[in-house]
């Protein structure tokens, strides 16, 4: 019943195919936001090739590996609940986003463990064990590691943000069958922040 | 075709929506509000930035202490840099009248997400907070001029973190403007709108989206980088932890070239839009200018190391930047030339618009082509860092920008606030900022080929006589400034009322009532075979 009064300005524009147009041209910019440092990335493993070797061995690859199936499972869940929602399975659909949500959390949990692991070792950016024992480019490797992973934990926030609102717009019926975008978005989105580590995982874990 | 003025019925100045007063400005999503807050946003900063210029010159106005020591001068330099780039030049006219004009051109009601719209224009105002809070609270002003190199911007002690933030939510807000229009341009242009119908504002307005779109993100993670660099001293630019600085200049440029091309495409497009209305002429070479657009668009991703040539590279790097420094200039030249040929044999009307577009064209070379003995390697080893460099770049920044906006201002200005401008004030003001600009610039290319270095408070004795033209200049164009600002504020309260299309154009936004109202157009507009947006008799 609202509705009405919000749109004195406008009336319903609601075009999909806009906001599919909107957030793929998002998408892009996300993927150069992370070019930049996948491009400092390079450059540096190419100027300190033997110190990045020494440094990954350091990372454990049973969490980082764990936290790369959960995250593919998550996209497949996301994936699910769009589908669900197409064929009007309501409640799947949402069960499905929330039990996407569930494994945000849990990924951010194994990160925070990992982090917390190597904070206990005395790694963290500027810390005065890794400049007395590190080489300049472990220093960097691990600079790098905690930069492009944090900022990749923001985006897994960002994505449970928006899983949040989908939730809300399924439950209150303005994300439907015939109104999919939000809940669409916030699928692509997660996809991106599961691209994204797709290529941090074997970048920092498993290139040795 | 209405016929009528609608100054005094319902418009998009006078209606009310949701909310009162002013909070039904800034809590607007109407496309033409938004592009009148970023005006009068843009305009604040503006002059903010023209008192810091005219305090620089002053300062050069005798060797030696003037007005101010060499921090302050630092401070000064380096803030009037941020607001003009950040606040002032990339999102003049795309935010402005990209805003208030794209989509009455295109015959939509709105852009395609008005909230994102408004979001952007909030993300504007957060950005200039956060830059104003850099000055106003902390232990001294920024001083590292608007580049924020490294390793300076994480070793000086001056208040630079809500500085960096500041342009990393302003280039935010650039992307989100560049991602709405370009959905806009996609999706909502009118039936008969085809891409060859399209007004060349338009396609530049295009052009520009897809930079802002995919160079600003590279500037966002460089700039993220530099502020935790200062926060937790994470190595990536700070050579002693193993970082390399010239490494930050790639990045930094790498965004920061291809906004040379959002800054100067737009203003291309307005012209593009002036000169076969003023000619009553169909554009000369439609497509050419398009394919332009389209390739300074590309190529000027690939040219960022011309800014880097005495930072340390390779031969070879130096080699291929050069000779594509040297290619990204011929488009625009073709656009030169294409201006050109649409005047002649065109029954010219001088006009206001007309006078600045002719004045852009003449600015707009003399920049241009100094920017070919910055982009030979020889000769920039000469001049770099010198006055030269900035009499080159406020050539093409504020002589090629600077202008185009003032043509457009004057352009649209009937259309935007219903009302006429005096004209013959007007054309003062053009005359007099015209000479001050050229007197303040103009000496520079002398004192840089003599070899005055920019940034410094200081000079050598013999660099007096130049220095104090240019600082007369400086006066005569804030002069200048002044009679087009006091004219055009009165005259959007008492002009004259103005007609719905006073300079006989053929684009869309000249079909509908000045001012326009709300949802633009009573019933939707459509274009058929002989329609055109340059379709002169």
């Amino acid at each position: 019943m609202e509705e009405h009064v919000h749109h004195v300005e406008h009336p319903d524009m609601y075009d999909p195919e806009s906001s599919k147009i909107g957030m793929w041209l998002f998408i892009f910019t996300e993927l150069l936001l992370f070019g930049g440092l996948f491009l400092v990335y390079a450059v540096y493993r190419y100027m300190n090739a033997d110190a990045f070797h020494l440094a990954a061995e350091q990372l454990n690859t049973t969490i980082g590996a764990f936290n790369t199936v959960i995250l593919l499972i998550s996209s497949m869940t996301v994936a699910m609940a769009t589908t669900a929602l197409q064929k009007g399975h309501k409640k799947i659909a949402i069960g499905l986003v929330a039990v996407t949500f569930l494994i945000g959390v849990g990924f951010l949990i194994n990160k925070w463990i990992e982090w917390g692991v190597k904070f206990d070792h005395g790694i963290w950016p500027g810390s005065e064990h890794m400049l007395e024992t590190m080489s300049q480019g472990e220093i960097l490797f691990f600079g790098l590691y905690f930069v492009m992973t944090g900022l990749h934990g923001v985006h897994i926030i960002v994505g449970m943000i928006i899983m949040g609102y989908a939730i809300r717009g399924l439950l209150n019926g303005k994300v439907n069958a015939e109104r999919p975008s939000l809940l669409d978005n916030c699928g692509l989105y997660w996809h991106l922040v599961d691209l994204i580590w797709i290529f941090l995982f074997p970048l920092f874990y498993l290139i040795t | 075709m209405p016929t009528t003025n609608a100054v005094n019925g319902s418009n998009y100045l006078t209606y009310q929506g949701k909310y009162k007063g002013l909070l039904g400005w800034i809590l607007s999503t109407d496309h033409k509000r938004i592009g009148l807050l970023y005006l009068y946003s843009i305009c604040v900063m503006f002059c903010v930035g023209v008192l810091l210029g005219l305090a620089m010159k002053f300062e050069l106005l005798a060797p030696g202490k003037t007005i101010m020591d060499a921090q302050t001068y630092n401070a000064t330099f380096t803030v009037h840099g941020v607001i003009m780039i950040f606040m002032v030049v990339i999102p003049g006219l795309p935010a402005v009248f990209g805003n208030l004009m794209m989509p009455i051109m295109i015959g939509a009601e709105d852009v395609a997400f008005p909230k994102l719209n408004l979001l952007s224009w909030w993300l504007y105002v957060l950005g200039v907070i956060l830059v104003l809070c850099a000055l106003i609270f902390g232990e001294g002003t920024p001083d590292t001029g608007w580049t924020f190199y490294a390793p300076y911007s994480f070793k000086t002690g001056t208040n630079l973190l809500p500085a960096i933030f500041g342009a990393f939510v302003l280039g935010f807000s650039s992307i989100l403007t560049g991602l709405n229009f370009l959905v806009t341009i996609h999706r909502e242009r009118c039936p008969g709108m085809k891409w060859t119908k399209l007004p060349l504002f338009v396609w530049t307005l295009y052009g520009t989206a897809w930079i802002q779109l995919l160079a600003t993100p590279v500037v966002g993670i460089t700039l993220v980088l530099v502020a935790l660099e200062r926060l937790f001293n994470i190595g990536v630019f700070d050579p002693a932890l193993g970082g390399d600085p010239i490494l930050y200049q790639h990045l930094f440029w790498i965004y920061s070239h291809p906004a040379v091309y959002i800054m100067i495409l737009p203003a291309m497009g307005a012209i593009s839009e002036i000169i076969p209305t003023f000619s009553q002429k169909h554009i000369f070479g439609y497509k050419a200018i398009i394919a332009s657009t389209l390739s300074i668009a590309f190529v000027g991703y690939l040219v960022w190391g011309h800014h880097m040539f005495t930072a340390g590279m390779s031969g070879t790097a130096q080699y291929y930047f050069s000779l594509l420094t040297f290619i990204v200039s011929i488009p625009s030249a073709i656009k030169v030339f294409n201006w050109i040929s649409t005047m002649y044999k065109g029954s010219i009307n001088i006009q206001t618009p007309f006078y600045w577009a002719v004045s852009f064209i003449f600015v707009f070379m003399v920049g241009g082509l100094s920017g070919l003995v910055l982009g030979a390697l020889a000769a920039d080893i000469y001049v770099h860092d010198t006055a030269f460099v900035v009499a080159h770049f406020h050539y093409i920044v504020f002589g090629g920008t600077g202008f185009a906006f003032f043509a457009a201002i004057h352009y649209w200005f009937p259309k935007i606030f219903g009302r006429m401008y005096d004209t013959a004030w007007a054309n003062i003001g053009w005359l007099v900022f015209t000479i001050g600009f050229l007197a303040l610039y103009s000496p520079m290319f002398y004192l840089g080929m003599m070899g005055m270095p920019r940034r410094y408070y200081d000079y050598l004795p013999e660099f007096h006589g130049g220095n104090i033209l240019s600082t007369f200049g400086s006066w005569i164009m804030v002069t200048g400034f002044i009679i087009i600002l006091v004219n055009l504020i009165r005259s959007a309260k008492k002009g004259e009322p103005a007609e719905v299309n006073p300079w006989k154009s053929k684009t869309l936004e000249w079909t509908v009532p000045s001012p326009p109202p709300v949802l633009n157009f009573e019933t939707e507009p459509f274009l058929t075979e002989e329609d055109g947006p340059y379709n002169y008799e």
